[in-house]
């Protein structure tokens, strides 16, 4: 067919599948690491998985790893400027409590 | 004079059918930016309507004219309908959509009927809005800051703030649309360093429109959920923070400007170098300057919260941010003044708005720097310095080069010239109004008067005097461009393709061009601005 | 009548667009900036949660503990399997199979009215328990626990609108599922032409996203209490 060319890039179904396992493991392992008591690192560990799993939805799933350059700098740039809303907000609340009017 | 001949009217996107319909359902980016342009200038009298009762309270200490309540009123209004419904959209709405698939020698832009979804976007965004104000107003100022606006204020709230919800998804389809059309949409040939800046300047700005939009768009959802459900994110009452608002609010509102200044900053680049008949001085710095001050821009909003009661470490960090945002905008005048030099010069109409462009655009940046300086900030915040630094870059610099793109497109648009004498005198009355109007409030913001107050002190009521009667002649330079435009469609001389003898592929159809844009897709193969080849003719139509 | 590939092709191709390469390019591209815009617009709440949490943390941890994990991780599961059937139909518009498109986005459905079904179970239990934002919030806990029920309220306040801009932006979804199941019923998609499709799964891929985050952050937040 003349559109053979135009066609694109398909990933086979085992593909789906895998990444599919591997987010439901993660799933369960998010749910199992919150019971144990880690302090400050269950945050960071809850964020790391979900960061892993949101990047094989993306890449995958998305098929943003076979899509365009400019797709993916696109992306990157909207999480860029999330992580600047967020990170330049705290700049404000995480110092509010430094400068005090006490008289030494 | 008959003749028995008779000529065939050529194909042009205004006769391509007459009906109701075939404006309110089209699909063409030029008939969607003259519906954008009647909408806006609705807008912009609505907005310049407050504005004359404002001034007219002004020009007694006492505040004799109306009441507090409805003073607060007025200047809320003002503000939303010029921002959200006047600034943001005019040159990305009306000019960009004109223009940009004609400059990048597209026959439209990639999404049309996502184009004319943002026009009814932006009316359904306008009918909320206006019907709030008929309803009565709101009384939170354009910045709807919280407390007041989700738990104290007993106006429209709601109502007012979902408008302007509504317009922003406009704003942030059009951006959508101009992006993907840039990257897109070009011509053969037309690279990106061959593309006219007033295409890198609306690229630049629709980044800020897709990135910035949606976080004034959660802010104000949060703010109608406060306060119709009391959930108290930003009541300090219910353990929130009032200044959560102001920095989710600030993220959007701040570079909200530089989408209002880069498109005409862009207009600005087209006309100084048609009118000087020179290259661009420096194209990539100016084409890379739109983008950093777009970046730039998204990183300073908390100087609108130096007295807000941010930490002052935060402070410092954004004062240093807000002084190298700065640095781009300097950029682009130099060279712009750099492509002055040794230019053939013409004083067209167009041309006059960009010199007023360029004098007031610097006075108002400067006094941003001025802003950006937390000492001095901390003197002339929340007083009318505030009000005249940004007047004179939303009108002195945004308000001038829409005029000047309105002017410069105009043969474009309707085929038709407009009368040159005429327009020369409302440029001079727009220059010297506005000055007038808004030069006496740097010193009155100096001395020490707040804004937002309707009564002041009896020693500031001579400058306010000032200020009102300079505004009275601002208004008159902007009712003659009306009357002598919608003139100059009936009247007008037919302006053929190329009235300015300016270099690009818009100037290259017919005035004006026939719906499909092109006959055949153009194959681009000179550089930008190629002025050196593009042969001095005596100008012949509008003088 | 069966409309070969290319005619279906060719009636789809815009008339501003030099070829259905362009066309195709030009929309997915589209639909990943109207995703950018979706990202900035959850980005506001998650900065208000991040902010809120931050300073109330111990409050934020009492509120957490009302969320039931197993309901929660189930829904996350549930997207998952959601999302793998949406990519599957994808791949069936690509490689023709039009049937099993459409049984595949079918069962997306499914999954996607599931996840609305548990939410609105969770909702239920919440609103009963006046574990809702304004004048009729109660939460007896936070005595005993040491917080101030306001902050409790501002962590419910966050669980509900997240949540909920999710659910809408779910019910949405399921609403473009629709429409593509019937576009795609009457043979207007084909290998050469399924934009739609393509695009209509990154959306439902976003929201999928969006709750991949929300679930830790607002359901482990931690497990003082053990479960």
């Amino acid at each position: 067919m003349a559109s053979e060319e135009h066609r694109q890039h398909v990933l086979p179904a085992s593909i789906y599948v895998s990444i599919w396992a591997i987010l439901m493991f993660l799933t369960g392992l998010t749910v199992f690491v919150s019971f144990i008591e880690l302090h400050n690192w269950n945050i960071v560990l809850a964020l790391v998985i979900a960061t892993i799993k949101a990047t094989l939805v993306v890449l995958f799933f998305m098929h943003l790893y076979y899509s365009s350059k400019l797709t993916k700098v696109t992306v990157i740039v909207a999480i860029f400027f999330l992580f600047l809303l967020l990170a330049l907000s705290m700049t404000d609340y995480l110092t509010r409590g430094w400068l005090t009017n006490q008289i030494h | 004079m008959a003749t028995a001949v008779q000529t065939v009217e050529r194909e042009t996107y205004l006769n391509n059918g007459y009906s109701l319909k075939s404006w309110l359902l089209t699909r063409d980016h030029k008939r969607i930016a003259i519906l954008y342009l009647i909408s806006i200038t609705g807008m912009f009298f609505i907005g310049g309507f407050f504005a004359m009762l404002i001034r007219l309270e002004l020009l007694t200490p006492a505040g004799d004219l109306v009441s507090s309540d409805t003073y607060n009123k007025l200047f809320s209004m003002h503000g939303i309908s010029m921002v959200f419904f006047f600034l943001i959209p005019s040159v990305p709405a009306v000019l960009g959509n004109f223009v940009i698939p004609l400059m990048v020698g597209a026959k439209d832009l990639a999404f049309p009927r996502l184009n004319l979804a943002s026009w009814y976007i932006y009316i359904i965004g306008a009918l909320f809005a206006l019907v709030s104000m008929v309803m009565g107003g709101v009384d939170t100022g354009w910045t709807f800051y919280t407390p007041f606006s989700t738990t104290y204020s007993n106006t429209h709230v709601v109502g007012t703030a979902l408008g302007v919800f509504i317009a922003g998804f406009s704003s942030i389809f059009t951006g959508l649309n101009f992006i993907v059309t840039i990257h897109r949409m070009r011509a053969p040939g037309m690279t990106w360093t061959r593309l006219p800046l007033f295409c890198w300047s609306n690229y630049a700005a629709s980044i800020i429109m897709v990135l910035g939009t949606p976080v004034i768009a959660i802010t104000i959802l949060l703010v109608a959920l406060e306060r119709l459900f009391h959930i108290g994110v930003f009541n300090p009452a219910l353990g929130g923070d009032p200044l959560l608002f102001q920095h989710l609010f600030w993220f959007y509102s701040h570079p909200a400007v530089y989408i209002m200044i880069l498109p005409g900053m862009g207009v600005i680049s087209e006309i100084v170098t048609c009118f000087s008949r020179k290259r661009v001085f420096g194209y990539e710095f100016v084409a890379l300057a739109s983008i950093a001050i777009a970046v730039l821009g998204f990183l300073v909003w908390a100087h609108h919260m130096f007295v807000a009661g941010i930490s002052v470490y935060a402070a410092l960090v954004f004062s240093l941010l807000s002084y190298l945002v700065a640095i781009p905008s300097a950029v682009k005048v130099f060279n712009w003044t750099a492509t002055l030099y040794r230019g053939s010069i013409r004083y067209d109409t167009p041309m006059l708005y960009a010199f007023g462009f360029i004098g007031l655009f610097t006075i108002g940046g400067l006094t941003g720097v001025f802003l950006a300086s937390l000492g001095v900030d901390v003197h002339v915040t929340d007083t009318y310095f505030v009000v005249a630094h940004f007047h004179y870059v939303m009108v002195g610099g945004m308000v001038l080069a829409y005029m000047a793109g309105l002017h410069f497109w105009w043969p474009k648009m309707t085929g038709k010239m407009y009368p040159e004498g005429w327009a020369k005198l409302s440029a001079l009355l727009v220059f010297v109004g506005f000055n007038l109007t808004f030069f006496p409030q740097f010193i009155l913001g100096y001395m020490g008067m707040p804004r937002r107050y309707h009564a002041y002190p009896p020693e500031f009521q001579v400058l306010n005097v000032l200020s009102t009667a300079g505004a009275s002649v601002l208004a008159m330079g902007y009712v003659l461009p009306m009357i002598y435009f919608l003139w100059s469609l009936r009247y007008g001389e037919d302006a053929g393709p190329n009235p300015w003898n300016a270099v690009g592929l818009e100037w290259m159809t017919p005035s004006p061009p026939p719906t499909h844009n092109f006959d055949e897709t153009p194959v681009v193969t000179w550089e930008a601005y190629d002025y050196e080849h593009q042969p001095e003719e005596e100008v012949s139509v509008g003088h | 009548m069966a409309t070969s590939d290319i005619e279906i092709a060719e009636h789809a191709l815009q008339h501003h667009f030099a070829s259905m390469d362009q066309q195709r390019e030009t929309s997915t591209f589209g639909m990943w900036l109207f995703l950018v815009t979706e990202i900035m617009f959850f980005g506001g709440l998650f900065c208000a949660y991040l902010v809120y949490r931050w300073t109330y943390y111990q409050a934020f941890v009492e509120g957490s503990q009302t969320m039931n994990i197993w309901l929660g991780a189930t829904n996350t599961a549930v997207l998952i399997c959601s999302s793998l059937t949406m990519a599957l139909a994808v791949r069936c518009a690509q490689t023709d199979k039009r049937k099993l498109m459409i049984v595949l986005l079918l069962i997306t459905m499914v999954f996607g009215l599931a996840f609305l079904g548990i939410k609105a179970v969770e909702y239920h239990e919440h609103w009963t328990n006046h574990q809702f934002p304004g004048p009729n919030f109660q939460f007896d806990a936070a005595e005993a626990a040491g917080v101030n029920p306001q902050n409790v309220q501002i962590y419910f306040s966050l669980y509900w609108a997240m949540t909920g801009l999710h659910a809408l932006h779910m019910v949405i979804g399921i609403g473009l599922v629709t429409w593509i199941v019937i576009a795609g019923a009457r043979g207007m998609y084909s290998a050469d032409y399924y934009s739609p499709v393509e695009n209509v799964g990154l959306y439902w891929h976003f929201v999928d996203l969006v709750w991949i985050y929300l679930f830790p952050l607002l359901y482990l937040i931690s497990k003082k209490h053990g479960g």
